[in-house]
C-alpha cells in the first residue's frame, strides 16, 4: 500500500549528523585545527579567499574543513557568509607596483631593474612524492635576503616608457569601478566589472579557457611580462579624516600579460595588455585569467570573434563555480511534475506512433494477400 | 575578523541586510508596474545553492512580515526535501508562522506547481524559477533576448512551437509552457507543467518570480491577462488524465505517477499533497486510498 | 542646531519592521491600483515633507537610488538634512536622473515626461514619483482600469498636477517606458502603476 511520504525534516536531520560524523572521520585520529590548515594548506586557503572573493585565512580554513576539503563547497561557504557582511567602504586602489614582493619573474626580459626573484614556488622542483614529509621530519629556516630591496617596477611600466604598449586602463578619471556583488550583470560590460568576475571565476574553468587561446582559439601571443607575489598595502579613505587610513597588508598574485598586436585603424602597432589579479599565490589563475582578459578584448581590437575565450557572454556567465555547480547539482531535486508532463506526452506520441505503423503493416497485409 | 560560533549566529530578520532587502523590494515594485518583464536585481549568495530556489527565497525575505503564515511547496507538496528545508530556513531565520493549508497561507513559495484549491485576494504566490528567459534556449545570448523584448519581436518562439507541431503534430512543450502577459511581454512562467498555466490567468493572488542565478524578478499582478501562446488550428491544451486519484478520487487535478513494484505497477495520486489530504478528511476515497484516517496536518505556531 | 536635531529624529521606530510594513503596503497598493493601504505614520520628518511621504521613502531609497526634490522640498535644509541622514540618498541633479522623486506640491509639478521614463530595453531604469496628497477622496474622481484591477477602481486623489488625467493617457502610451506614481495621503497609501489607465468620468 503506498503511503505519501513523510519526515523530511527527521530524514534531513539525520543525514547531517551522518555527514558530521563523516567529516569528523576516525575520532582516534586528531582533529585538524585552523591554524594548521591555514599555515600547511596555504594555496588550499588563498583559492577559497579568491575565488570566495573574501580575505580571510581563518574564515577560509574553516570553510575548508566544514567542506571536508571540497574547494568549491568552501567557497560558496565563504561567498554565503560574505554577504552578510556589512560594507564600510571601498579601499583605494591597490599599487602593485608598491608591492613588497616575494616571487618576481619576467620571461620577457633576461634581467630587469629587481632582478628575477624565484620565491617558493614549485617551478624546477622535481615531482618526486617526498616520504620526509609523511614523517614529518624538521625543514630547514629559509636563507634571507640580507640588503635592502631593490625598488621593483612593473614590466608593464618599463616598456610603456618607450610608447611601445598600450596605456595602463582607458577608463575615464571620473568613472566608479563597478560591483559585482551589489549591480546586477549587463552585457556587453566595462572591463572593470569583467575583471571582478574573472578573478572570482573558477580557476579550472580560466584554466582551460586559457589554455584553449594557446592552442589556436583565439590565439593573442602572450608573452608573460611579469608574475608577482607579494603583499600590498590597503588604504581607506574616511570622510572625516583628512588622510587615508592604512588598513593591513593583503597577499595577491599579479600577472601582466603582454600580447603582440598589429595595429588597427584607431591604434599604432603595440603591445597590448592582459591582466590577471588574485587573492593570495596563485600563479596558475592569475595566468589564465590574463590570457582570457586579452581575449575578451578582441572587440576592443576590432578582432573577429571566433572562439570561446573571447565571447564575454559565455565566459563570464559561466565562469563562477558557486553558481554552476548550483545549476548542476539542482537536477537532483525532484523533477517529476515536470517529469510526469513529459511521460504523458511521450506515452501519447509512441501510441500514435504504434498505431500508424500497425495500420502501415495491415494496409502491407491487404496487399500482398491480393 | 574570527569566526566565533556566536557572531555568525546573529542574522537580521529574514536573514538579508536592510538593504539588500530594499534593493529588491525597488525590483518587485518594478516588476509588478511591467508585468512580465525581468527586472534585473543584484541577486545575492544565499546559504543555499543556487539553482535550488535562491531567487524565490530573496524574493519571499524581502516581502515577509512577522505577521505571515508562509507555505512552502515542491513539486506541490509540502513534504518534498528541500521544500521542508526551505521552510525552516524561515522558521529559523524570521521566526514565521508555517503551513501546509493553501487557504491559510498569506505567502506561498512553489517550486513547479500552482496549488490546486483557488488562491485568494491579498496571498502572495512566490514561484522559483531556474530559467526566467523564455527565448533562452532559443537564443542563448542575453543581448539578443533583451532587444527581441524591447521591440516585441516574438517571431522565433512561435516559429519553435510551429516547428513542433509541423514534426510531432502537437505543440510538444509540456512544461515551462511560455505565455503571454497583458499582450506584450512573452513569459516564462517556471517549469509548472502547462496544466497550471490556466491558473496564472486572472488569479486574485500577486504572482512574483524569483530568479536567483539569473538575477532577475518579475510579476503578475493580480487580475492580469496571461495566454498561452498558440495557434488558431492548434489551440493551447491542458494535460487531462485519463483515471481520478487513487487516494481522494479527484478529477482535474495534476497526478504524479508512483511505482509500486518493478512489474510495471503504478498508481496515480494528487501532485498537490494538501489538495489530496483534505479531500481526504472530507471522507473522498480513492481506489487504492488506505482505511485508516490520516491525521490532519496541523498548523504548526511560530516557535 | 535646530536643523541638526531635525535630521536625527524622526526616523523609523523600529527600521527593519516599519520598513516591511510600508513596503507591504507600497507593494499591494502598486499590485491594485486605486485600492486604498491604511498606513500608520512610521516617520516624522521636518515640514513640508509628509510623514507619509517621508516613510514611503526610508522604506525604499538609500545611497544607492539618486532622489529628486520638488522646488518646496528642495528649499528646505532641514527636509535634505533628514533625508540625508536616515535615508542615505544622494540627491539626483536632474529629475531626468532620479529614482525616485519627492513631490510636496503635486498642483505645481513639471511635466511627468521629465523624469526618467526607462529605455525600451530597460523600463525599469524609470523615476518613481512620491506625490503628497492630503487625501484620496475629496479630488476629481479618477476610473481606473488594468492589471490588478478587476472590474474597475475608484480614487480622487487631491490637488493632482494639472492635466493629470492627460498627461497620464502619454504616460500609457509610452508602455512599457514611463514613470510610476506613488500617492501618499496622511493616513494611507494608494499606487498608480504604468499600466493603469484612467477612463475619464464626466468633469
Amino acid at each position: 500500500m503506498y503511503v505519501a511520504v513523510k519526515g523530511g525534516e527527521a530524514a534531513i536531520a539525520n543525514a547531517h549528523r551522518l555527514l558530521a560524523d563523516r567529516r569528523r572521520g576516525d575520532r582516534s585520529v586528531p582533529a585538524l585545527r585552523l591554524d594548521q590548515i591555514v599555515e600547511q594548506l596555504a594555496l588550499g586557503v588563498d583559492r577559497v579567499m579568491s575565488e570566495g572573493s573574501l580575505y580571510d585565512r581563518e574564515l577560509a580554513a574553516l570553510a575548508i574543513v566544514q567542506a571536508r576539503g571540497d574547494m568549491i563547497e568552501a567557497i560558496f561557504l565563504v561567498r554565503a557568509y560574505r554577504t552578510t557582511l556589512p560594507r564600510f567602504g571601498y579601499t583605494r586602489a591597490v599599487e602593485t607596483g608598491a608591492m613588497l614582493v616575494e616571487r618576481r619573474v619576467s620571461a620577457t626580459y633576461k634581467d630587469l631593474p629587481g632582478g628575477q626573484l624565484l620565491g617558493p614556488t614549485f617551478d624546477y622542483t622535481h615531482r618526486l612524492l617526498d616520504p620526509e614529509l609523511a614523517a614529518g621530519g624538521d625543514v630547514e629556516e629559509p636563507l634571507r635576503r640580507e640588503n635592502e630591496a631593490e625598488a621593483m617596477p612593473r614590466v608593464s611600466a618599463i616598456l610603456a616608457r618607450e610608447g611601445l604598449i598600450e596605456p595602463d586602463g582607458d577608463m575615464p578619471r571620473d568613472h566608479i569601478p563597478g560591483d559585482i556583488t551589489r549591480e546586477p550583470l549587463e552585457f556587453p560590460m566595462a572591463r572593470d566589472i569583467r575583471l571582478q568576475a574573472l578573478s572570482r571565476g573558477d580557476e579550472g574553468f580560466l584554466l582551460a579557457l586559457g589554455y584553449s587561446t594557446q592552442r589556436g582559439y583565439a590565439r593573442n601571443h602572450p608573452f608573460v611580462g611579469e608574475v608577482r607575489i607579494g603583499e600590498v598595502e590597503l588604504e581607506l579613505d574616511v570622510p572625516e579624516l583628512p588622510f587615508a587610513v592604512p588598513l593591513g597588508s593583503i597577499r595577491v598574485t599579479e600577472c601582466q600579460m603582454v600580447n603582440q598586436f598589429k595595429g588597427s585603424a584607431k591604434a599604432p602597432p603595440q603591445f597590448t595588455r592582459g591582466y590577471g589579479l588574485v587573492f593570495g599565490q596563485s600563479e596558475r589563475k592569475a595566468m589564465a585569467m590574463a590570457l582570457c582578459d586579452r581575449a575578451l578584448r578582441a572587440t576592443e581590437f576590432g578582432e573577429d570573434v571566433v572562439a570561446a575565450a573571447q565571447d564575454e557572454e559565455f565566459v563570464i556567465s559561466h565562469s563562477d563555480n558557486v553558481q554552476a555547480t548550483g545549476f548542476v547539482e539542482h537536477l537532483k531535486l525532484p523533477h517529476y511534475v515536470d517529469f510526469q508532463a513529459e511521460l504523458d506526452l511521450v506515452r501519447r506520441m509512441r501510441a500514435e506512433h504504434d498505431a500508424r505503423e500497425n495500420a502501415g503493416k495491415a494496409e502491407e497485409k491487404r496487399e500482398a494477400a491480393e | 575578523m574570527t569566526a566565533q560560533p556566536t557572531d555568525i549566529a546573529t542574522y537580521n530578520f529574514a536573514y538579508l541586510d536592510e538593504q539588500t532587502k530594499r534593493m529588491i523590494r525597488r525590483a518587485i515594485l518594478k516588476g509588478i508596474a511591467i508585468p512580465g518583464y525581468q527586472v534585473p536585481f543584484a541577486s545575492r549568495e544565499m546559504p543555499m545553492p543556487y539553482g535550488w530556489g535562491t531567487g524565490g527565497v530573496q524574493v519571499t525575505a524581502s516581502i515577509i512580515g512577522p505577521d505571515d503564515v508562509l507555505k512552502v511547496i515542491d513539486q506541490g507538496a509540502d513534504d518534498t526535501t528541500n521544500a521542508v528545508s526551505i521552510r525552516a530556513f524561515f522558521k529559523k531565520v524570521a521566526n514565521v508562522a508555517v503551513t501546509t493549508e493553501t487557504a491559510k497561507a498569506t505567502i506561498i513559495q512553489t517550486r513547479h506547481r500552482i496549488p490546486e484549491h483557488p488562491l485568494a485576494a491579498g496571498q502572495v504566490l512566490v514561484y522559483q524559477v531556474p530559467i526566467p528567459e523564455p527565448l533562452r534556449f532559443l537564443e542563448p545570448r542575453e543581448t539578443e533576448t533583451r532587444k527581441m523584448h524591447a521591440l516585441e519581436e516574438y517571431g522565433l518562439m512561435h516559429v519553435k512551437l510551429y516547428e513542433d507541431i509541423a514534426r510531432h503534430g502537437r505543440i510538444a512543450t509540456t512544461y515551462a509552457y511560455p505565455v503571454k502577459v497583458e499582450g506584450r511581454y512573452v513569459m516564462d512562467p517556471s517549469p509548472t507543467p502547462k496544466f497550471d498555466n490556466p491558473k496564472m490567468h486572472n488569479s486574485p493572488a500577486l504572482q512574483l518570480f524569483g530568479a536567483g542565478r539569473e538575477k532577475r524578478i518579475y510579476a503578475l499582478p493580480p487580475f492580469t491577462e496571461v495566454v498561452s501562446l498558440d495557434f488558431e488550428d492548434h489551440p493551447f491544451e491542458v494535460q487531462t488524465f485519463d483515471q481520478p486519484c487513487a487516494l481522494c478520487a479527484a478529477e482535474n487535478v495534476y497526478l504524479d505517477e508512483v511505482i509500486l513494484d518493478d512489474h510495471g505497477g503504478h498508481m496515480f495520486v494528487c501532485s498537490d499533497t494538501d489538495h489530496c489530504e483534505k479531500r481526504r478528511e472530507e471522507g473522498h476515497r480513492g481506489h487504492l486510498a488506505p482505511e485508516t484516517r490520516l491525521a490532519p496536518e496541523k498548523m504548526e505556531p511560530a516557535q | 542646531m535646530e536643523i541638526a536635531t531635525q535630521s536625527i529624529e524622526g526616523g523609523f521606530a523600529d527600521p527593519v519592521f516599519n520598513a516591511q510594513t510600508v513596503f507591504r503596503a507600497v507593494m499591494d497598493a502598486m499590485a491594485q491600483p486605486g485600492s486604498v493601504q491604511p498606513l500608520p505614520a512610521f516617520a516624522h520628518p521636518p515640514a513640508p515633507l509628509s510623514a507619509m511621504a517621508g516613510a514611503v521613502a526610508l522604506a525604499l531609497c538609500d545611497n544607492d537610488t539618486p532622489l529628486w526634490l520638488d522646488p518646496a522640498l528642495q528649499i528646505s535644509a532641514a527636509v535634505k538634512s533628514w533625508l540625508g541622514f536616515h535615508a542615505g540618498a544622494p540627491l539626483a541633479n536632474t529629475p531626468a536622473d532620479a529614482h525616485f522623486a519627492l513631490i510636496a506640491a503635486p498642483a505645481e509639478m513639471m511635466a511627468l515626461d521629465g523624469f526618467s521614463q526607462g529605455t525600451q530595453d530597460y523600463p525599469d531604469r524609470s523615476t518613481t514619483l512620491i506625490l503628497q496628497v492630503s487625501d484620496l477622496t475629496s479630488g476629481t474622481p479618477l476610473l481606473l482600469q488594468g492589471p490588478g484591477i478587476e472590474k474597475t477602481a475608484t480614487i480622487a486623489p487631491a490637488r493632482m498636477p494639472r492635466h493629470f488625467v492627460e498627461q497620464w493617457k502619454q504616460n500609457s502610451q509610452r508602455f512599457p517606458r514611463g514613470v510610476d506614481i506613488i500617492l501618499a495621503a496622511a493616513d494611507s497609501i494608494a499606487c498608480l502603476p504604468r499600466t493603469t489607465r484612467i477612463k475619464t468620468m464626466e468633469a
